[in-house]
């Protein structure tokens, strides 16, 4: 009995309430005619959310990119002005330039460590102590994260200079010299998410079966080779997908560096998005702070099309 | 030496051991020791400078210079803290290398209060119902629709805080709790999409038998569904909690003054406060103990689910 009324569950697969329909035979516990009206009535709030707070912000962003606009008065179009002064700004080539610097030593550092612990944790510890324990760091705030580190690394009587000092070497100026302040603010978010993007690698390596395994250490294979050869390749979608968010994340850099060294020194650490605030909010431009931030938009864009492309991130060679 | 004298220890305790023993268990073990020790150090990482933030916090700015490396509090004191609460006078806080400026933490921990559960409440709430609509209902145009909320995943938050921040301005919601927590009230999309999840993979076997005996749409919701996805629930208002809690950007945009700024955007004020060249270390460090505890607080109890909940894919 409950085989037969069970088969025709249409919510067994997404697919299923329109088969069902195509073949005349509406569900004995379905109206035919569709829920129309009762999804109004669930879906209004979140849509009402939607459409203020995403759908016409998007669109009146984009617009406001091809305006000249100071809070006061109204915005007056200018056609793409915005973006020819964009193209011959020497800030926003600065920030991209530091942007992406930041991004590629916080993400490389971030994924091979992330990767490292995993591994570990794999081969030695799976219990919840160990994973809370590095997971702390991710439940904290950014600007926690960056307090917390712009005083252990104080120059003067930070405990990381007093070490590396015991070591005998000089001190870094971490925040104070352009040379540092960008790898430092990587280190930062680094320490915060490491951790986290660490479990989500170990979800990923437990997923895959542990007969492969077998097999490849029956074929002899030794460890370094399994890894380059069945660890990391059935790890890849996983991998594509940690990297994507955190490489439109990690171009998002905001709050550390707001906290603690505010674009300097001189230009060192004005991010992408640091500049967009200074030139939205600081300087009320918000013409100008929308085309940039249109820019970002499409840079985010690009690098999650590429990736996925490149890295066949919807693929899985698990079958 | 010392590896044979131990193994006949080892194998009562792990049976399985006497295998690998015959094999030659040695490379394995130091393999396994060295996996320990690094694991140990990367939780030793993420860790202590939690204690280094208390026990900076616990000291008095004026010896932390002299003993900088001290692992103990310098001069054991809870003037940072009641700097931080603004218990101490402007004097007194000067006097301990404090700037003497009005600061008043409760406040912002209130405030912080009410914007994460304000938010979370609203969000997590509708965007169930918004859920169940995409998974459950039938209706023309709902894939679509639910491709169009998943999208705005992909839209960085600054790109729309700028045209919301001039909506909010001119609803005259600037520096108020409403403007705050408004575009988050109805829905994340994050939120709607793990839900939608979760329903999709429960059973509809209840559901389906509540609506053959004439139970309407809302009453199925609010009665069968909501209390049999309590778990996920929790789960999500956890993270939804503590993703606000932590939120910087959009309260550092819309709440400036005193009686409007979150915890996040005092710690920045408290920051750039500081009396030039000795900055107020063990009140910085205070604020920031404060400021984390109630995620640890969180943690403490929910630890178990928030760890779990990460890596979540919607099968489990």
């Amino acid at each position: 009995m409950t085989t037969l009324t069970k088969q025709p569950d249409p919510g067994l697969s997404a697919g299923g309430p329109q088969k069902l329909r195509k073949r005349g035979k509406p569900a004995a516990d379905f109206r035919g005619t569709g829920d129309l009206k009762t999804a109004l009535f669930f879906i209004a709030p979140a849509m009402l959310g939607f459409v203020l707070f995403y759908l016409v912000p998007t669109i009146r962003g984009i617009y406001l990119s091809f305006t000249e606009y100071s809070i006061l008065g109204d915005p007056e179009w200018i056609g793409t002005r915005n973006y020819e002064r964009i193209a011959k700004d020497p800030l926003f080539w600065n920030a991209l330039g530091v942007t992406s610097q930041y991004v590629i030593i916080n993400i490389a550092l971030q994924t091979i460590l992330a990767l490292g612990i995993a591994l570990l944790m794999h081969r030695v510890a799976k219990s919840t102590f160990v994973r809370g324990a590095l997971l702390m760091p991710y439940l904290m705030a950014n600007v926690i994260a960056a307090l917390l580190w712009f005083w252990m690394l104080d120059y003067q009587i930070g405990i990381v200079n007093q070490l590396i000092e015991w070591l005998g070497m000089p001190r870094v100026a971490f925040f104070g010299s352009e040379q540092w302040a960008i790898p430092t603010q990587a280190l930062i978010n680094t320490w915060r998410h490491m951790g986290y993007t660490a479990l989500l690698i170990f979800a990923g390596l437990q997923a895959i079966p542990n007969n492969v395994y077998e097999a490849a250490s029956i074929d002899g294979s030794k460890a370094v080779s399994t890894f380059w050869r069945i660890t990391l390749p059935l790890l890849r979608p996983v991998l594509v997908l940690v990297l994507v968010v955190t490489v439109i994340g990690s171009f998002q850099v905001f709050d550390t560096v707001a906290v603690t060294t505010a674009g300097g020194p001189v230009n060192a650490t004005r991010v992408l998005q640091f500049y967009i605030y200074q030139r939205a909010f600081n300087e009320q431009d918000f013409g100008y702070g929308s085309a940039l931030a249109v820019i970002l938009f499409l840079i985010l864009a690009l690098v999650a099309f590429i990736q996925m492309k490149f890295l066949r991130g919807n693929q899985s060679d698990l079958d | 030496m010392t590896t044979t004298a131990t193994r006949p220890a080892d194998n009562r305790r792990r049976p399985f051991a006497k295998n690998r023993a015959a094999t030659g268990n040695r490379p394995f073990n130091w393999r396994r020791t060295t996996a320990w020790v690094l694991l140990g150090v990367a939780i030793a990482v993420s860790v202590l400078p939690f204690y280094w933030v208390l026990r900076t916090a616990l000291s008095t700015n004026g010896s932390l210079a002299a003993n900088s490396a001290s692992l103990l509090p310098a001069d054991f004191n809870l003037g940072a803290f009641k700097r931080v609460f603004g218990l101490q006078t402007a004097a007194e806080a000067i006097a301990e290398g404090g700037s003497g400026a009005s600061i008043n933490f409760w406040q912002y921990l209130w405030n912080s209060l009410l914007f994460s559960s304000i938010t979370t409440a609203g969000a997590v709430f509708f965007s169930s119902m918004a859920a169940y609509a995409f998974a459950r209902l039938r209706w023309k145009g709902r894939d679509g629709v639910f491709s169009l909320f998943l999208g705005t995943m992909l839209v960085p938050p600054i790109f729309t805080a700028l045209p919301n921040f001039l909506l909010v301005k001119n609803l005259g919601l600037l520096n108020s709790m409403l403007g705050m927590v408004l575009p988050y009230l109805f829905m994340t999309p994050f939120a709607i999409f793990f839900m939608r999840q979760f329903f999709l993979n429960m059973s509809r076997e209840v559901e389906e038998a509540a609506m053959i005996d004439g139970a309407k749409h809302w009453r199925i919701f609010f009665q069968i569904v909501m209390p049999n996805a309590a778990a996920p629930i929790a789960t999500l208002a956890l993270l939804t909690f503590m993703g606000q809690w932590n939120e910087y950007f959009w309260p550092l945009l819309v709440g400036t003054t005193e009686e409007s700024r979150v915890l996040t955007v005092g710690l920045g004020v408290f920051k750039s406060q500081a009396p030039q060249g000795a900055p107020d270390w063990s009140g910085l460090m205070a604020a920031t103990l404060v400021s984390a505890t109630p995620v640890l607080i969180l943690f403490a109890i929910f630890g178990k689910k928030i760890v779990n909940s990460i890596g979540f894919n919607g099968s489990k």
